[in-house]
């Protein structure tokens, strides 16, 4: 059997958060889009879309110039062998 | 006549002839003094060589930095990092210093920076002698600053006073201005040099607390915060206005407080840092004021013109600032003419005008011509105004 | 795989104070990163700066920081270091900082050869006083000191650092924080002086004087110019003019300034025994 896919979490800081979208650009699979803040300069933070498409590369987090995102890996069970 | 000194007789460890320059380095050494950055200038660099000579066998720094600016900031930098520095330059390289002067006196560095007087202004008169640095060292660097000005005149003065110099850059956290001018950097004579053990040697004051509570500008102690050194004690400090943290603050009451206990810790302490020599000051009825080698040539002055029957005396301040306004004042309110002299077109002698508050006329002997003043112009002088 | 930062920046510092989009923010977590695979003790550590946007940093991490005053970081720093050769001194500088005013310690640093690892942050113009040109500024570029269009030449920093004597040489930009990263980190292990430089966005004031969009426009404009350092070993004067080479030129052993020094000091005593 395949082990299964990675599954990631990400936290984002929405205090730390400017809205730059650097984060949502550089993520290759489209996990993150920006939503409304208009309390914030840029008027919007960064949120998780979908979680699924992360596959941890990490970019967000290392691009990030805020410390707003961290990507933490899902400890994932087993799934047991048939037979 | 003959221009001689009386000589002091003191039980000295050991009697050396060396110039003021040389002077200097031997008594930084004997203060602990372990970091010297510096760039060549006449008539400063027989203490560059000097320092260069010495350092090592004590297991000290020297650098030769690349300008007189970047030997200021890695003199402060050291300081910061726990050593006693010094850097020594003259007229056109202390110009240069003055920003990172600043710097020092706003981080609250001990550093001790000599300036070899000489002519000015810009490149002058490398070779001669000059008084002309005496307001920049005092006013130089921007903003209110807390700065110590000292002006020995003989060569035991010259070690005496670099060791206090530094005494008092660890003390008050401040940089110290030791001036001296090309006659003073260059004559060379005996010198009873104390033995290092009769000296008193003064560190900078250590925290109490472990390093994480440390503050390096926690004002709970005093106007003097403890001082911990980098990677010991590890902090933030600035140019900027800064609160207890070392960080920097826009708030008006804390930059308010900061400045103000800066210059507190200078002119609150105007008594143990004043020093004066006096000659026939108890009866004197035309005070002569006069500092560095000018001074030396005052005392001689003093002295014919008593024994000429004309009371004449002499206050030759060894602490040029803070000044010695209150000194002053009481010594001209008794006399009947104060005659200020001096290697330049007439800088302390605004001060002494200002401390003597009207009370009794001021005089000058002034001359910038690179020609030092000698005695029998300043006796010229007293007898004029007698 | 997160990586803990607490333990190296200063929270109740922030948000921090740079732009929305401001790379400077990136360097510093790539210096965090390095330091922290390097093993030290952040007690052991000093990052020293000048004065702008780039010199801002040491406020926000928790080492041994000194903010000093313009373009004299690296003075500062090798008084530090020569003081305390035992440890860690990092110098983090803007372009105008280190190369225009700071440019005589640039070269003299390189020069001495003196264990010290300085990042240049190059976002082409003064940010922090509005946007004067900067001796980085690529010819033709508007900047408010050069409203018409610049027409001084640019520096290019890897080859001053080259030129004056540094040992260990690289460039990376903004777009690639691993690369910065590792070359901080080598700059770090080089016994000597290090000079990293990293290309950055500065939209606020570069970018929107020469109307060139926002963080990510420039962001990729700067991609677009970055050129690996192999592939730009065949390509010509004219074809790299506006490039950015991104690699390491230089990685090489010299005598270091602080372990000359200690030597003769050991020379000396000896002859004075």
């Amino acid at each position: 059997m395949a082990k299964p896919k990675k599954k990631f979490r990400i936290e984002v800081n929405e205090e730390w958060c400017k809205g730059c979208v650097i984060c949502v650009d550089v993520c290759p699979t489209n996990v993150l889009d920006m939503k409304d803040m208009l309390s914030k300069w840029e008027g919007m933070v960064v949120y998780v879309k979908d979680i699924d498409k992360c596959i941890g590369c990490d970019l967000c987090e290392l691009s990030c110039p805020d410390f707003a995102i961290e990507v933490y890996e899902v400890p994932q069970e087993e799934e047991a062998q048939s037979g | 006549m003959k221009y001689h000194r009386k000589r002091r007789h003191k039980v000295a460890k050991r009697l050396e002839v060396m110039s003021g320059n040389e002077a200097v380095a031997r008594a930084a050494i004997a203060a602990g003094c372990r970091f010297y950055a510096g760039y060549p200038i006449t008539p400063s660099s027989e203490i560059a060589e000097k320092m260069a000579e010495l350092l090592p066998k004590v297991d000290g720094k020297f650098i030769q930095m690349e300008d007189e600016i970047a030997s200021m900031a890695a003199a402060t930098g050291a300081s910061l990092a726990g050593l006693k520095s010094m850097t020594a330059t003259s007229g056109p390289g202390f110009s240069l210093k003055q920003e990172n002067l600043g710097f020092a006196s706003m981080v609250e560095a001990p550093v001790v920076i000599v300036d070899v007087m000489r002519g000015g202004p810009s490149t002058g008169l490398p070779t001669f002698p000059a008084q002309g640095d005496v307001m920049q060292a005092i006013w130089g660097t921007h903003g209110d600053h807390a700065v110590v000005v000292l002006t020995p005149g003989t060569l035991e003065e010259v070690y005496l006073e670099t060791v206090r110099a530094f005494n008092i850059a660890e003390k008050l956290r401040t940089p110290v201005v030791l001036l001296l001018d090309e006659i003073i950097g260059h004559m060379t004579g005996d010198v009873m040099i104390p033995d290092d053990s009769e000296l008193e040697i003064i560190d900078r004051p250590k925290p109490t607390v472990p390093p994480e509570e440390y503050l390096p500008y926690d004002d709970s102690y005093g106007d003097v915060p403890p001082m911990g050194s980098y990677f010991e004690y590890p902090f933030h400090t600035t140019g900027l206005h800064h609160d207890k943290t070392g960080f920097p603050t826009t708030n008006p009451v804390k930059c308010g407080a900061l400045i103000e206990r800066m210059l507190r810790k200078v002119f609150g302490n105007r008594e143990w840092l004043e020093k004066n020599v006096e000659h026939y000051t108890e009866d004197a009825e035309i005070l002569v004021f006069a500092f560095g080698s000018t001074g030396l040539a005052a005392e001689v002055a003093v002295k014919w013109a008593r024994e000429q029957g004309i009371k004449a005396g002499l206050l030759r301040p060894l602490t040029l600032w803070p000044f010695p306004e209150k000194r002053v004042y009481d010594l001209a309110e008794k006399a009947k003419a104060v005659v200020v002299a001096e290697m330049n077109l007439g800088m302390m002698i605004r001060e002494v005008e200002r401390a003597v508050r009207g009370v009794t006329p001021v005089y000058g002997v002034l001359k910038a011509n690179g020609q030092p003043i000698e005695p029998p112009e300043i006796l010229a002088k007293i007898k004029e105004v007698a | 795989m997160a990586f803990n930062y607490k333990p190296y920046i200063r929270e109740d510092k922030f948000p921090n104070i740079w732009c929305p989009g401001c790379g400077i923010g990136i360097l510093m977590k790539a210096i965090i990163r390095a330091v922290h695979k390097m093993g030290w003790k952040r007690e052991d550590v000093a990052l020293v700066s000048g004065i702008g946007c780039t010199s801002r940093m040491p406020g926000y991490v928790n080492f041994n920081t000194l903010h000093t005053t313009h373009g004299r970081a690296l003075a500062f720093a090798t008084g530090i270091k020569h003081a305390r050769p035992d440890k860690h001194v990092i110098v983090v500088s803007g372009d105008g900082d280190a190369l225009a005013i700071g440019g005589n310690h640039f070269i003299h640093a390189c020069r001495r050869n003196i264990d010290i690892t300085l990042i240049v942050l190059n976002n082409m113009i003064y940010g922090m006083t509005g946007g004067q040109v900067s001796p980085t500024t690529p010819a033709g570029y508007r900047a408010s000191t050069m409203p018409y269009g610049n027409v001084e030449p640019n520096f290019d920093t890897v080859n001053l650092a080259i030129g004056a004597g540094a040992t260990y040489v690289a460039r990376s930009t903004v777009n690639n924080p691993a690369l910065m990263e590792r070359q901080i980190k080598e700059g770090l292990q080089n016994k000597g002086f290090s000079v990293i430089e990293v290309v950055s966005n500065c939209h606020i004031q570069f970018g929107r004087r020469n109307k060139m969009g926002d963080q990510l426009v420039l962001r990729h404009w700067i991609k677009e110019r970055e050129v690996p350092l192999r592939k730009a070993k065949d390509m010509s004067p004219e074809e790299l003019e506006g490039k950015f080479v991104i690699g390491t030129f230089v990685k090489k052993t010299r005598p270091e300034y602080t372990e000359e020094y200690a030597k003769m000091v050991e020379r000396v005593k000896g002859a004075s025994k």
